[in-house]
């Protein structure tokens, strides 16, 4: 696939589109697109519009994620941008799940394996940890996110370490780890360049891959002037993220500790996988003398030869190219440095036992739901006020705290399209339903749309025939079908009419168009 | 209790109903021709690295000759090339941030991705193959795997206490979707196909 992608569907906004190509080409002169990179050049240009920001957090206080959404509409040059942006993503992650014939048979059998994982998970763990010491790793289990900061914190103070840098870590930010080192004087330093950006704009991550997705480059430029001393008015995107690798570098040589997360903990082995683009996992694993690797319980899988099955799901899904530019595997300590693994718990082995909602524990991180989310598209990941956003953030948040994310489920139009993505097979929009029966019945949620929920169950307890609904209608369209938006299920998207609909949907140009010719990208 | 008998406790205490046996994995049909040199190329060019194939035997860098010729600091890890910052002797991996190009041969290649992988003895210093501006891979076509399938059931990865698997450059598109190489990593990876005259990994 490349930029002849769907030439005729026209999709990109006049208002987006870029006036020229600056990415990079490969040797044969072809314009590349693996990483996050888009398919075709989208750029929310002049004027300057300011960033829309996230939900208003009060507390414990409900987020009301539709105001922070209707701010996120009312800014269009980054609506419009992060839309395109994200919908691409999606299309190109379509194509490369069309290049592989078993690609259905690849999810039923990631998602079987994660279930017996997960019903297994204690063995497994032993068996991890027993691997990892044998290996000469520290290991160190934390009940909650405070625990983990604090025994990171004791590890980095034995060695006197003063400074730390990190890959990008979702389950770090669950952690609020930032935040806690801060206040006991560790330097934290961000090298992931989305995460970066955030980290120097004193913002969340707003989506799990692309940590920056909903800032334009005139936001960074206006962080990086701010922050790093360039110039405000370059723009340039070659520059800007030049001028992050220049100061990052130092800091990177001369952190005391290095810190990474874990896509895949490998039972038989005690092996951390990561997966990153820019290498910068393993800049932090393998430069400073000090190395900590922070894994979620739930990451475990038992062997091997079962990351032939994930990492050949995970970039495709994530962002539509065959693998990341970096597939790490961490088993044991440099000679003469220490290696810990930080084992974290936070809530997932309560959710083990919640029985409509364990499965989303075999949640890989992606990102694929969010990408093909229409609301999520349209909102931003920060309006969601939480450290997951889109329709996995609406199933797992709520496990965090419920009354703070008891709205959260009802920002869904209820299309499915989530689900239909989902590498591990996720049940996401049943799940996304399911909540809102739970926080009904606890009287988590206002009575209007308690209201709402009677029509909507009305709808929903005929599942059979909604789940051929929304498959027939092909439920990822760019615009949604006029059923989805006016379905009582949908307690989102009446009022904020979706956009530009295509002449024809994506599948429907891919089967006509790239099928018989070329089956395998 | 232990945070740990905690967790343990509350895993056991909490464990779904159900019978959830492991999956066998199918061999999976590679989706590659037989000609995985074609194949190993075409895929590494779309994820920004290329691939050369060595110059005759009196000269095999010739098709690296410009880029190691504009280079001041030449690190090597094989013994077809010698450099002028020896591997072995550094003391500290930071010893590695002023190399402009590292050469390190690969295990092994994956022709379905694109991919190379190095352990920390091909490396022998783990960051250079991060710290460097360039990375030139030497790769004998013979150690070409069909897939990622093939490449999991390799030794490398329960032996090592590193193991990677680069497939191009580092990349970004954080920026508004615009690919850069060189995002935190070397700014260009270049495989050169060269047989091995050292005998295999140990
Ligand atoms: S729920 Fe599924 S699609 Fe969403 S991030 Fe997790 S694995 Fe990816």
């Amino acid at each position: 696939m490349s930029e002849e992608l769907n030439p005729r569907e026209g999709v990109i906004h006049p208002e987006v589109r870029a006036p020229s190509d600056e990415s990079e080409r490969g040797p044969d002169g072809r314009r590349l697109q693996h990483a996050e990179a888009a398919s075709k050049p989208i750029r929310a240009d002049a004027p300057r519009e300011p960033q829309p920001r996230g939900a208003k957090i009060k507390g414990n206080r409900p987020i009301d994620q539709g105001e922070a959404a209707e701010r996120f509409l009312a800014a269009p040059l980054h609506q419009k941008a992060h839309d395109e942006r994200l919908w691409d993503v999606r299309k190109k992650r379509d194509a490369a799940a069309h290049g592989i014939p078993e690609w259905e048979e690849l999810r039923e059998i990631a998602s079987q394996i994660k279930a017996h994982t997960l019903t297994h998970l204690d063995d497994y763990l032993a068996q991890f940890e027993a691997a990892a010491k044998a290996n000469g790793v520290h290991v160190h289990w934390a009940e909650d996110g405070a625990a983990h900061n604090r025994i990171v914190l004791d590890i980095l103070q034995k060695h006197g370490a003063k400074s730390l840098v990190k890959s990008k870590s979702m389950l770090t930010e669950e952690c609020g780890f930032r935040h806690f080192m801060a206040a006991h004087d560790i330097d934290i330093i961000e090298t992931d360049l989305g995460e970066r950006i955030q980290q120097l704009d004193e913002e969340e991550p707003s989506h799990v891959v692309m940590p920056a997705v909903h800032k334009t480059r005139l936001d960074v430029a206006d962080v990086f002037a701010r922050t790093l001393g360039t110039d405000p008015d370059n723009d340039d995107a070659h520059y800007l993220a030049e001028s992050q690798r220049e100061t990052t570098r130092p800091l990177i040589l001369k952190a005391d500790a290095g810190l990474t997360g874990c896509n895949f903990a490998i039972a038989e082995t005690g092996t951390v996988v990561t997966c990153t683009n820019e290498g910068n996992a393993d800049l932090s694993g393998n430069v400073p003398p000090l190395q900590i690797h922070s894994i979620g319980i739930e990451k475990i899988i038992p062997k091997v030869e079962h990351l032939g099955v994930f990492i050949r799901l995970l970039s495709r899904s994530a962002l539509g190219s065959p693998i990341t530019q970096y597939t790490s595997h961490f088993r044991a300590p440099r000679a003469g440095t220490e290696m810990h693994m930080v084992l974290v718990d936070n809530g997932r082995s309560e959710r083990l036992g919640m029985e409509e909602f364990w499965t989303s524990l075999k949640c890989i991180r992606c990102g694929a739901c969010m990408n093909t989310c229409p609301v999520y598209r349209r909102s931003g990941g920060l309006s969601y006020g939480a450290t997951y956003s889109g329709p996995i953030g609406l199933i797992i948040d709520p496990t965090f705290n419920k009354r703070k994310y008891s709205t959260l489920p009802f920002s869904s139009t209820m299309n499915g399209s989530c689900t239909n993505v989902c590498p591990v097979k996720i049940n996401i929009h049943e799940q996304i339903f399911a909540w809102r029966k739970v926080l009904a019945e606890e009287h988590q949620i206002p009575l209007l749309k308690q209201g709402m929920m009677k029509a909507a169950g009305a709808v929903l307890s005929r599942p059979a025939a909604y789940r051929a609904a929304i498959s027939t209608a092909d439920s990822a369209l760019r615009a949604l079908p006029r059923f989805a938006v006016y379905n009582p299920a949908n307690t989102w998207g009446k009022k904020r009419e979706m956009p530009h609909a295509p002449r024809q949907s994506f599948h429907a140009w891919y089967r006509q168009n790239r099928m018989n010719k070329d089956g395998q990208s | 209790m232990s945070a740990r008998e905690a967790i343990f406790a509350r895993l056991k205490a909490n464990r779904p109903a159900g019978d959830y046996p492991l999956p066998a994995v199918p061999d999976f049909a590679p989706l590659v021709g037989d000609d995985l040199v074609a194949e190993f190329t075409e895929r590494l060019a779309r994820m920004g690295g290329r691939v050369e194939r060595a110059g005759s035997p009196a000269d095999p860098f010739a098709p690296v000759r410009s880029r190691l010729a504009g280079a001041a600091v030449i690190a090597s890890a094989v013994p077809e090339y010698s450099g002028n910052r020896d591997l072995r002797a550094a003391q500290r991996p930071q010893d590695m941030a002023d190399v402009d190009v590292a050469i390190v041969r690969a295990r092994f290649g994956v022709a379905e991705t694109g991919s190379v992988l190095f352990t920390e003895s091909d490396l022998i210093v783990n960051s250079v193959a991060y710290l460097a501006q360039h990375l030139i891979v030497l790769l004998d076509p013979a150690d070409l795997l069909a897939n990622i399938q093939a490449a999991y059931k390799r030794p490398e990865f329960g032996q090592s206490a590193y193991a990677v698997l680069h497939t191009g450059p580092s990349a970004t598109a954080d920026i508004e979707g615009v690919l850069i190489h060189g995002a935190q990593g070397v700014r260009s990876l270049t495989v050169l196909l060269l047989r091995r005259t050292a005998p295999g990994p140990i």
